[in-house]
């Protein structure tokens, strides 16, 4: 357990917004933020808003449950998510702010033999692309996790797990702060309670975003705009593969550490990790209907809870403190679309549906390079609009175990 | 839990259903006549209104049966008498 941080003074300062800027990013969650940064950082381009219709990182940002790994199976995924995480791993000393990263390891539980072939090939297809990778049986699941229970005598035992040691947590509204502050202080404007209501094309190009504080002028304008993503494109006649649905999590009270690592369980559908302060956090899949509120139902919950009982027997008395949900964004293929739309000028970054925090410095880095070169960075160039209608689909349904 | 008016069962809790998207989506008529960015739009792009969407349920712990409703996705709500077979 680490101490956690007074709750900081203002990291950032809230200017009026100008009339125009270079680039315009909508949406002040982590992606924004983040691309903030490395637009600033890498490329030195600085004339830059981050307009955020509520406060910023209170949407998703706020809400995710902070897993961070690297171990999807296809190469594309593989190459944006393991760049996320070796910035990960500097990004404390990167943004002069503690993150609390903690590589502590996720095992990806397997529960049937189409589970464990699944997972041996991810594992093999991990190691080729340099992404920390092993195979476990029952018993060294348990040398890892020892409250995890692997008795054969259960409806869905534990076969084995795919364990990955450099994959870990953060802590959220820090990395958010990091990143604004950071960004702040090289010039960004992060404005707050300023929502885009729509987006001002002319002649194919954009021109302007309108805003709740006016029209703002804008040579490029970058979508960050995660569950909403569907409705701001569409003010600029673009509509994206996505549909919006609640994701919802929960915590319990203040535990002793019980739960060193991040367990994951696509078939029984729950993972859990242990938050520094000592909460057991929890979350399994998006209430099925889509929606733009941000609540989901009750039995939902429940079936987490069960199938979190089934695996760590040891939960039984602990009592449920809180649950919330956020709104995300899903593609077909479960992966995100970052790049150029029909619109010149106007960019995407969407669609990471229930997966989207670890890649948030990745993202970030790849989004800036795509805003500052007007092409997409060779890591996000398979993440384009045009893969539906080609079929180089990147399916990581299923193939990355749970989604997030 | 959404309280979800089936039309031949009434009013049941959302955990008795399976849900099954927009509505009104039909099978192109002609598929050899599509072309990629039509058969792209068929399979992957659906509406994703904040507001008003007619989507499809099937009350597969009571009737079995399809059926489409009109909510609104900013609220949940679902518009009494839009519901149809
Ligand atoms: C319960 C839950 C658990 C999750 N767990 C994990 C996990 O363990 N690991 C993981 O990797 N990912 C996880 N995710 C996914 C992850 O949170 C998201 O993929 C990621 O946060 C999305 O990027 P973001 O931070 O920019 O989104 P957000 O923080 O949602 O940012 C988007 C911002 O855009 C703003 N916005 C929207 N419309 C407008 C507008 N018109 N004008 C101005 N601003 C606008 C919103 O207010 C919001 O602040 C989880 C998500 C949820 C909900
Ligand atoms: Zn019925």
């Amino acid at each position: 357990m680490r101490d956690v941080p007074e709750h900081p003074d203002w990291l950032w300062s809230s200017p009026e917004p100008k009339r125009s800027y270079d680039v315009v990013i909508v949406g002040g969650g982590g992606h924004g933020l983040a691309t903030a940064y490395y637009l600033a950082k890498n490329h030195g381009i600085t004339d830059v808003a981050v307009l955020e219709r509520g406060w910023l990182a209170g949407g998703n940002m706020a809400r995710n449950t902070t897993i961070i790994r690297s171990n999807y199976l296809w190469d594309e995924s593989a190459g944006i998510y393991e760049h996320a995480l070796k910035l990960w791993e500097g990004l404390e000393d990167d943004l002069g702010y503690p993150i609390l990263f903690s590589q502590r390891g996720v095992l990806n539980l397997a529960h049937s033999l189409q589970d464990v072939r699944d997972s041996v090939r991810r594992v093999h297809a991990n190691r080729l692309n340099g992404v920390d990778a092993e195979w476990l049986g029952p018993d060294e699941v348990k040398e890892i996790c020892p409250i995890v229970n692997v008795s054969p005598d259960v409806r869905y035992p534990v076969l084995g797990a795919t364990y990955q040691p450099r994959a870990g947590i953060a802590k959220h509204d820090y990395v958010a702060w990091g990143f604004a502050r950071a960004a702040a202080a090289m010039g960004v404007h992060l404005i707050e309670n300023c929502e885009v209501t729509g987006v001002e094309v002319a002649g194919g190009r954009v021109q302007a975003v309108q805003t709740t504080k006016g029209r703002i002028a804008a040579g490029t304008v970058a979508l960050s705009a995660a569950g909403h993503s569907s409705v701001v494109a569409a003010t600029a006649g673009v509509e994206l593969p996505v549909q919006t649905h609640p994701l919802q999590a929960l915590v319990s009270e203040l535990l002793e550490p019980v739960h060193p690592t991040v367990v994951m369980s696509n078939a029984v559908h729950v993972y859990v990790s242990q938050a520094h302060k000592g909460e057991l956090v929890m979350g399994a899949g998006i209430d099925p209907y889509n929606s733009y509120r941000q609540r989901g139902a009750f039995h939902i919950i429940e079936q987490q809870m069960s199938a979190a009982l089934e695996l760590f027997p040891i939960f039984a008395r602990a009592h449920v403190l809180r649950t919330w949900a956020g709104i995300v964004d899903v593609t077909p293929d479960a992966s995100p679309v970052v790049g150029k739309t029909p619109v010149d000028g106007l960019l995407v970054n969407c669609g990471w549906g229930t997966g989207g925090f670890k890649a948030t410095p990745g993202v970030g880095w790849c989004y800036a390079h795509t805003i500052a070169h007007g092409e997409p960075h060779p890591l996000n160039a398979p993440f384009s609009l045009e893969r539906f209608t080609t079929g180089a689909l990147v399916d990581e349904h299923g193939a990355a175990a749970v989604a997030h | 839990m959404l309280l979800i008016p089936c039309p031949w069962c009434g009013p049941r809790d959302e955990a008795e259903f399976h849900y099954g998207g927009q509505a009104h989506v039909a099978y192109p008529e002609n598929p050899a006549a599509l072309s990629d960015e039509e058969w792209a739009r068929y399979l992957f792009f659906r509406d994703n209104p904040k507001g008003r969407f007619a989507e499809r349920w099937n009350h597969t712990a009571g009737c079995r049966r399809w059926f489409n409703a009109v909510r609104n996705t900013a609220t949940n709500e679902i518009e009494a008498g839009e519901v149809t077979a």
